[in-house]
Formats: structure tokens, C-alpha cells, sequence
């Protein structure tokens, strides 16, 4: 095959609507390589979170194929999907996603429970994780004394503390201000360069595309245009 | 494991409502023990009581002798075996003799039950030392009474009493018999209606020398006779009324500790609906960090169990000192509580046996578990993706 991390063959999602169906995603033909820094950019509705949902295999796709980290989609059992989720994919949400009852640290560290990685290797990765993102000082903080952009960070810090090879990021500026917003766009790409992380982005925000090396938009579940911005 | 982490924190990080379910259930807990406690305290105590003051180790029967029935008494008696004899020498076994009687104390009527017992023996706690005989009086009878029966007759130490009965033949006679001493036993089935005298007085005036009508075996008897007429009935056999009336005491104390626990189960089930509703975006992200669903359900249902480990610490530190303050002092029973037969002293001291304790953790865990585990069933079903939409499923 290549080198692309994700590749989306016909991918087509298909609600059940009332007695027909909804189409959300239409034979969509995508591929993202190693490093990208890209976007999905579309009106409300067109399908953007569906297709992230379904390349951090949270979803299956009802037509076509998609393939993450050389794994098919829609083959994979619940064990297998949970495994790639756990590994190779970090999720950065519009609503940060934080565990309230858990520190910064413990949301950070909750991944690498998962992997059953031994504590001190453990607890070196969270603290790495949290400088990246400037928030060391605040580990035993609870997420509810922590500011919206704060949030954010920690959520960024959670994704990239197990160094996953692809990052999936839905709207994660929408609640933040300006000011926030670049702040942590210019984190994930400073992320995305030194560990060459793959980030797809699901965004509105003018702010965060100007940052995107690949815009792409889709329109009523379709792509409508694949574009590489070379200027820098 | 990593979910008793999680859900421990999960637990404690909400706060009042995690208390207010520990906090019933850790009632339900300790009043659970505390009843069952009471209950095995009172039937060791009536069970011990009714040994030594009633049953001994167990009893050889004359074949008629049926002691609910009182007309089988005139013709259950009869000179004790070899093997029950040689007993009776070497102190293993003592014998007793009844006879149906008529007491007219102040002039009322009422049916008694002469018994007859040996002043020497040892093996029944009943103060059978106290029928001294008049040796200048050949007509003396001693006789000794339960407070029952000192009661009921309205008798004191040192009064008489006109007893009348039939004899082997059949013929009345009547005697008055001197009140030598009052007992006070937990055990009614040998104070209410009765009349203790001498073995061989009874036997002389009913004209059955040497008889008896059954025999109390000591618990230091060692091989009892085989193959006798008489008929052996054995600690188990004796005691089966007792039990009886005890299973049935724990039949409703059963009923209530369901009650009590139901409540507190209700509490736990109600707060994991709640949550599982509540939490649903929490429920999307642990799928999204790399959980699968059945480990979220795992994940939940540890938690509402928690829940029960909780209780259990909260109910041993506030339960441990209140129900060992309960067993140094005893629980007093109101006076006149015998019931139905059933030997109860002025006071239960409860007994918290390990098995008990043990089972009634047993059961407040799995219980907790069963509750906790039923309504995860939505997580099993949910889509991650709605979860993380926080969809209302
Ligand atoms: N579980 C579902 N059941 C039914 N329809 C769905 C479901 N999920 C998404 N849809 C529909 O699919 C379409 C695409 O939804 P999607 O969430 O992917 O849009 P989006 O591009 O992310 O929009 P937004 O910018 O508002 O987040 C929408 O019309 C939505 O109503
Ligand atoms: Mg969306």
C-alpha cells in the first residue's frame, strides 16, 4: 500500500431518517498522509464530525472502506476498535471532554491506564505532555478551576501524551475567543512538526484555517474541494 | 484493577448523594446484623437453657409417652432397662415421672402435672436438692415450683397445697405438699403447670415403684444402650420446637431486613440511572480514550457496587460500637415475654457470629452488584457517537 495513515475509499454514512434514510456522507475518497496539518471546512450539517467519527473508528462507515493505521474500519471487533482508538488516535472535542471529578494530571495520565504503561513511565509522559502545553504548574488542579482555553490545552495534552500517530480535533476552538483559539492552534502545530502527528480538524473558525496545510470542503456529505495551501 | 480506581473517584467526587446512599445502606447493613445477632443470641441462649434445664443430651422414652398429649401420661410408665438402669448408676442419666394431678390452691381448681425428680441429681440445672424430705412426718411431702407457677397458684416458700390424683389403679388419692423451694428458669415448658417432688415419693403414692417416664441422659454420657423398648430421642429431636419457632422468628425478621435493604437498594439502582443519563458525554469520551463499551459497564456497575464497600466501612465504624455496646449490656425483654414456649430471659445478649456477618456482607454486595449491573444495560446499547453527542437515549 502507502503511506497514508487514513484512507477513505466510497465512504459513504447513511442515517436512518423517519422510513427513508439520510445520506451524511457521500462516497467520499480521501487520504491523509504522515504529518498533515488539515481541515475539513463545510456548512452545518455537511458531514464533518460523521467523518471524523468514523476515521477514530467511533463509527462505521454503511458504504465503502476506510482504512486507519492499516486497520479496516469496518471490520474491526469492539476490542480491535478500542485498541486503535487507544493507541493510535487522540480526540480533542469542541466541549474539551474533561472527567470532572479527575485532576489534570489524572485526565492526562487516564489513556496510558489504559495501555497499562508502568507508573513512572507513566507519570515522566503526563508532565512532558502538560509542559508542551504550559499547564505543569496546574497537574492537581480539578478541570473546574481551569479557563475554557486551559481546558483545551489539558484536552490537546490528553490526545498527545501517548503520542498517537493521528490526531482528530472537532471544532476545538468553537467555545474559545480569539486570542485562545490561536494560542492553541499554534500549540497543535508546533505538536503536529516536532512529533509529526497527523491533525484532522473539523472547523468554522477563520482563525484556525489559516494555520491548515490542507483545506478541504465538503458540501451536503460530498467533497467540493481539496485544496494545499503552500504559502507559509 | 484500574475501574475500583476510577469509580472510587467517581463515587467520591459526587459527593452528598454517594453519602446519602452509603449512609441507608450502611443502616440497612447494621440493622441487618443486629437483628440476626439478637435472634441467634436468643435461640444459643433458649437452646442452652432448655439443655440444661429441660432436655439434657437427649432422652429415652416410654414408647406411649407423648408429651403433647396428656391422657397418654396414665399409661406411659414403666420400669426403666438394663442398659438405661446401668446409666442411672453411673449418673449418665436421670430419671422422670409424671402423673396428671388436680391442685386446689386457695380453694380454686387447677390441672397440674406432678413430676417426679431425683433430689441427688446433677445433670438438669432445675434445684432439685431443695424437695428436702421431712424425716419426722411420713406424710412430708417437698415439693419445688417454678415463679410461673409460684405465681399462678399464688404461692409462697414454706405454703401447702391439697394435690390430688389417681393411682396405678386408678384410685384418687390427695396429699398437701409443702413449697420448699421457688425456681426461676427462662424455660416455661418445665415451670408453667407443674409441681416438682421427689422420684420415689411420686412413685410410692401412684403405686409405680421403680417407675418412670422417661429418662434425661447427661451430656457426658458416653454409649448409650442399643435396641431398647424405650425410645431415644436426641438433642435434635428435643429441641425441633424450639428451632421451629426460631426459623419462624427469622422468616420475619427476614421480611424486614428485605424491606430495609430494598430501600437502599432502590436508592443505589435510582442513582445509576440517573448517572448512566447524566453522564453520557463522560460515558463517549472513556469509548473515545480507547474503553470498550463492556469495560464502561464495568466501569459503572463497580461503581453502584462500590456503593456497598462504602456502606459496609461507614456501617462497621458507627455500627461496631453501638452493637457492642448492645451485646455488653444485653437487650432486656419485657417481663411475661415467654412466648409460646420459647425459654427467653430477662435480657438477650446478641451474638454476631462470623458466618452471619460474613453472609450479611455477601448479601449486600451482590445485591448492590445485581442493582448497579441492571441499568448499565443502556450502555451496552449506546452508540459512542450519540454518547459523545449527549444524545438522550
Ligand atoms: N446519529 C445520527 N442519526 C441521524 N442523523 C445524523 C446522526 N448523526 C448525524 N446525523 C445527520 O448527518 C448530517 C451530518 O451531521 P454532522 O454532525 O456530521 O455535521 P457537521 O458537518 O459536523 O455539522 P456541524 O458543523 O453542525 O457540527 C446532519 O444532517 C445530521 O443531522
Ligand atoms: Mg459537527
Amino acid at each position: 500500500m502507502n503511506n497514508n495513515v487514513v484512507n477513505l475509499e466510497n465512504v459513504t454514512k447513511r442515517f436512518p431518517a423517519g422510513k427513508t434514510e439520510f445520506t451524511a456522507l457521500n462516497k467520499i475518497n480521501l487520504s491523509f498522509g504522515k504529518g498533515e496539518f488539515a481541515g475539513l471546512v463545510g456548512p452545518s450539517g455537511s458531514g464533518k464530525t460523521t467523518l471524523l467519527n468514523i476515521i477514530g473508528s467511533l463509527d462505521i462507515p454503511t458504504e465503502g472502506k476506510a482504512i486507519v493505521l492499516n486497520k479496516d474500519i469496518g471490520q474491526l471487533s469492539h476490542k480491535e476498535a478500542a485498541a486503535l482508538r487507544n493507541f493510535g488516535i487522540g480526540f480533542i472535542f469542541q466541549t474539551y471532554n474533561l472527567l470532572p471529578v479527575y485532576s489534570v494530571f489524572d485526565n492526562v495520565e487516564f489513556a496510558l491506564l489504559l495501555q497499562k504503561m508502568p507508573s513512572d513511565k507513566r507519570k515522566k509522559a503526563v508532565m512532558e505532555a502538560l509542559e508542551w502545553v504550559g499547564l505543569a504548574d496546574r497537574a492537581h488542579s480539578r478541570p473546574s478551576t481551569l479557563s475554557g482555553g486551559e481546558c483545551q490545552r489539558v484536552a490537546i495534552a490528553r490526545a498527545m501524551v501517548k503520542k498517537p500517530q493521528i490526531v482528530l480535533a472537532d471544532e476545538p476552538s468553537a467555545n474559545l475567543d480569539s486570542k485562545n483559539s490561536h494560542h492553541i492552534v499554534q500549540t497543535m502545530k508546533r505538536l503536529n512538526q516536532e512529533l509529526k502527528t497527523t491533525f484532522i480538524f473539523s472547523t468554522h473558525d477563520e482563525k484556525v484555517m489559516q494555520y491548515l496545510d490542507r483545506i478541504i470542503y465538503l458540501k451536503d456529505g460530498m467533497v467540493e474541494k481539496d485544496e494545499q495551501i503552500i504559502t507559509k | 484493577m484500574l475501574e475500583f480506581k476510577l469509580a472510587l473517584k467517581n463515587l467520591l467526587g459526587s459527593g452528598l448523594r454517594t453519602w446519602l446512599n452509603v449512609t441507608v445502606l450502611s443502616i440497612a447493613f447494621v440493622i441487618i446484623i443486629f437483628y440476626n445477632g439478637m435472634l441467634d443470641g436468643w435461640n444459643m441462649q433458649a437452646t442452652n437453657d432448655t439443655r440444661a434445664w429441660e432436655t439434657g443430651a437427649g432422652q429415652f422414652w416410654h414408647p406411649d409417652y407423648n408429651p403433647y398429649d396428656p391422657f397418654t401420661f396414665a399409661d406411659s410408665h414403666s420400669k426403666m432397662e438394663e442398659g438405661i438402669l446401668a446409666l442411672e448408676e453411673k449418673e449418665m442419666a436421670t430419671p422422670v415421672l409424671i402423673t396428671q394431678a388436680t391442685g386446689y390452691p386457695g380453694g380454686r381448681l387447677v390441672n397440674i402435672l406432678l413430676k417426679g425428680v431425683s433430689p441427688n441429681q446433677k445433670i438438669l440445672s432445675i434445684p432439685s436438692h431443695l424437695l428436702k424430705d421431712n424425716p419426722d412426718d411420713p406424710y412430708y411431702i417437698p415439693a419445688i415450683i417454678g415463679n410461673r407457677m409460684a405465681q399462678n397458684l399464688r404461692l409462697k416458700e414454706g405454703e401447702r397445697v391439697l394435690v390430688r390424683w389417681r393411682d396405678a389403679n386408678g384410685t384418687f388419692d390427695a396429699r398437701e405438699v409443702t413449697i420448699t423451694g421457688i425456681f426461676k428458669t427462662t424455660v416455661p415448658t418445665i415451670d408453667a403447670g407443674q409441681i416438682w417432688i421427689p422420684l420415689e415419693k411420686l412413685q410410692e403414692l401412684t403405686s409405680m415403684t421403680g417407675e418412670a417416664t422417661y429418662a434425661v441422659i447427661s451430656p457426658n454420657a458416653a454409649d448409650l444402650p442399643e435396641h431398647t423398648k424405650w425410645i431415644y430421642k436426641d438433642d435434635k429431636a428435643l429441641l425441633k420446637d424450639l428451632a421451629d419457632i426460631m426459623a419462624a422468628k427469622k422468616g420475619s425478621s427476614r421480611v424486614i431486613s428485605s424491606l430495609l435493604l430494598a430501600i437502599a437498594l432502590l436508592a443505589i439502582f435510582d442513582t445509576q440511572i440517573l448517572s448512566i443519563f447524566r453522564r453520557q458525554k463522560e460515558i463517549g469520551t472513556y469509548i473515545a480514550l480507547g474503553m470498550t463499551r463492556m469495560r464502561v459497564v464495568r466501569l459503572f456497575t463497580i461503581e453502584g457496587t462500590t456503593h456497598s464497600f462504602l456502606a459496609i466501612l461507614v456501617g462497621m465504624a458507627w455500627g461496631m460500637p453501638l452493637l457492642l455496646w448492645i451485646q455488653r449490656n444485653g437487650i432486656p425483654m419485657p417481663a411475661n415475654a415467654d412466648q409460646a414456649g420459647v425459654a427467653i430471659a430477662d435480657k438477650i445478649t446478641p451474638y454476631y457470629g462470623g458466618g452471619m456477618i460474613m453472609a450479611t456482607v455477601l448479601l449486600v454486595v451482590l445485591s448492590s452488584l445485581i442493582v448497579s449491573y441492571m441499568p448499565t444495560k443502556r450502555i451496552s446499547k449506546m452508540k459512542p457517537t450519540d454518547a459523545l453527542r449527549g444524545k438522550l437515549v
